[in-house]
């Protein structure tokens, strides 16, 4: 029964996002004649492909009921990686950004082995991990940028593919097969399941560590992309790059209608989030305002959507 | 739905377990800055000079001031992320009144107003609204980072009066931000092991049902402790807007990880129930001491972060690994 109650809830949560997504493109359409045109628009979406990828691992954490902080800094890192590997060592680039990206998941392994093996909290697990992964990045790099990568490295960051953007690909192909893992597969229910009451799934004899181990290295193989395609977009590498995605990321989720407390979550959700809040960003700057303003907002956003669900739960259970 | 069951509950071990377990953690830190300070001096005698002694226990004072509040936060069970993003508006507003010509008594005491005013709000949304505190104070981060650039563009604060800069300034010669942060420290320990409210908010931490059920408002106290957090919040960025010559009207990056870090560090559990104020303002000198350490037998700056955060990590392990071993 609790089961038809939560589908019956996350429906509305998501209907919400929809219309609101909705809204947003009318009212933007209006406000300005270039934004309904596919240059835009894949643009936009070109620029949220790298909190995404990373918004989409995140959604599985917090499904689990953890958190994942130190996703800005493993972005960072393997940004760092792929610069040092390939202009400090010699190695070609397209090796270079797999190994960057292998980096990343090495990274997020680690936090998912602290938090299983050791019974850390997420939350300080990854607090601590956030910033030993962002000092060694400046370590790596000393402060120094690497630059003047050849032009046959920016296809994946600024390249189309059938006239797709490249990463807008990559965060598609990514969005459905997590949304097929999480919703579809005996691994998705294991990872609702844990969010939802893990002592229960460990006396199910479900392979609770074993899947909180590959969520977390999930988890940081996607940022360690989101660092390559940065890398790739703005052909530069500095040793800041990622600082705060983790919370751009988190809001997206929690926006998209997932619990913190695990258990509740989708993928679709987490996408319309993602889509809503780079409509506010686009439209908001189309009107003049600052991206500062923007944050504002997704902040009040943030708040008033938990409130709203809030509301509707108690309303609900009346 | 069926409450998950609570970490806490299982592990409720009574009051002296759970002091010995708070100031085990604090005799790490301590054996930690002891061992450094012997190390590094043999190396580099001016390691103790005065002035390197002054960095070392007043440079960081200001963290260790909010990280009274923040303890108290995490003692509840609750979090909150936006604490720096907040030191940085309330040291903008001190810069701007001052700036302003307002009676420097009013510019120093506003911040804590503000402070107070901001986390109520805050603590009230997180008590009576039911939204979890890390959701909330990502949201309260965003709208205090945001709102400050919008407002001053991000500009320096400069012309700054004469006596504005309280941080400077020494009484009975010792620098003001380490009297501060240690008469402040010492005092909240004393009063959370022996006053009501105090005690409340251990009592809350580690079960709020049995909080509950002796007669403790678990809503009035999270409020009570998210508005005493604002006021902590607030002489930190007094102390912070105080230091130097300037103000950069921006949110101090990493702020809130470096306060929350000390409290971890100093022994807070951040399942709540657990943890002194002592702890987390000698991790705060510990911080001190290993950059300062690390200038003096030159190791190269950008290998700070990473020393820190291994450390981070090694003290976090060290505790969970103690922790099992006495359960």
């Amino acid at each position: 029964m609790t089961a038809t109650l939560f589908s019956r809830r996350l429906l509305s949560h998501e209907a919400m996002l929809a219309l609101l997504l909705a809204l947003a493109l009318f009212t933007l359409s209006r406000l300005s004649d270039s934004f309904l045109s596919s240059a835009n628009l894949l643009n936009q979406v070109r620029l949220m492909a790298e909190i995404g990828l990373i918004a989409l691992a995140m959604t599985l954490v917090i499904v689990t009921g953890g958190i994942d902080l130190s996703v800005g800094s493993i972005t960072g890192l393997s940004a760092i990686l792929l610069g040092v590997l390939w202009s400090k060592l010699g190695i070609p680039l397209p090796m270079a950004a797999v190994l960057a990206i292998a980096g990343g998941m090495v990274a997020g392994l680690a936090n998912g082995l602290i938090i299983t093996r050791f019974g850390v909290p997420p939350l300080i697990a990854t607090l601590a991990t956030m910033a030993f992964y962002r000092g060694l990045a400046e370590g790596l790099s000393q402060g120094r940028s690497v630059r003047g990568y050849p032009e046959s490295f920016y296809v994946l960051g600024q390249g189309d593919v059938l006239g797709v953007p490249t990463q807008v690909l990559i965060l598609l192909v990514a969005a459905i097969l997590v949304g097929i893992a999480l919703q579809m597969t005996a691994f998705g229910r294991t990872v609702l399941a844990i969010g939802a009451n893990e002592t229960a799934a460990r006396f199910s004899s479900l392979p609770v560590d074993r899947v909180k181990l590959i969520v977390y290295g999930f988890s940081g193989l996607m940022a360690g992309l989101a660092g390559v395609l940065l890398v790739s977009r703005v052909t530069t590498t500095r040793s800041d790059m990622g600082m705060g995605w983790e919370l751009d990321a988190i809001t997206a989720v929690v926006l998209g209608g997932a619990s913190i407390f695990g258990g509740r979550g989708t993928v679709l959700g987490t996408v319309l989030a993602l889509a809503l809040i780079q409509c506010l960003k686009n439209g908001l700057s189309l009107a003049g305002v600052k991206a500062d303003g923007t944050i504002v907002l997704i902040g009040l956003f943030l708040i008033a959507a938990v409130l709203l669900g809030n509301l509707m739960d108690r309303i609900a259970a009346r | 739905m069926v409450a998950a069951p609570s970490h806490r509950a299982t592990q409720d071990t009574g009051w002296p377990h759970r002091w010995l377990s708070g100031h085990g953690q604090v005799l790490v830190v301590l054996g930690a800055i002891v061992a450094l300070f012997v190390v590094v001096s043999f190396v580099n005698q001016r390691f103790l000079s005065p002035a390197n002694l002054t960095t070392i226990f007043s440079g960081n004072a200001y963290i260790a001031v909010a990280a009274i509040g923040m303890t108290m936060v995490i003692i509840t069970g609750h979090i909150d992320v936006s604490v720096g993003a907040l030191i940085g508006v309330l040291a903008t507003i001190a810069g701007t009144l001052a700036v302003a010509g307002w009676p420097l008594w009013m510019v120093w005491l506003a911040p804590l107003v503000v402070g107070v005013l901001v986390n109520t709000l805050a603590g009230a949304l997180v008590a009576y609204a039911g939204i979890p505190s890390i959701v909330l104070t990502l949201g309260f981060l965003s709208i205090l980072k945001g709102g400050l650039i919008v407002v001053t563009g991000g500009d320096w604060i400069s012309d700054l009066p004469r006596g504005f800069f309280l941080a400077q300034m020494k009484l009975f010669g010792l620098p003001v931000p380490m009297l501060t942060a240690l008469v402040l420290t010492l005092a909240v320990a004393w009063w959370m092991a022996h006053f009501r409210f105090g005690r409340a908010i251990y009592a809350v931490g580690s079960n709020p049902e049995a909080a509950r059920a002796i007669g403790i408002s678990v809503e009035r106290t999270v409020v009570g402790v998210f508005a005493l957090h604002g006021l902590f919040a607030g002489i930190a960025a007094v102390l912070f807007a105080t230091q130097l010559t300037i103000i950069q009207s921006t949110v101090p990056p990493n702020l809130e990880l470096m306060i929350i870090t000390a409290c971890v560090i100093g022994g807070v559990s951040i399942l709540g129930g657990v943890g002194t104020v002592i702890g987390a303002a000698l991790a705060t000198i510990l911080f001190a001491t290993i950059t300062s350490a690390m200038i003096f037998t030159n190791v190269s700056a950008y290998w700070l972060r990473a020393v820190i955060g291994g450390l981070i990590l090694i003290t976090v392990l060290a505790d969970v690994a103690r922790r099992r071993r006495q359960a």
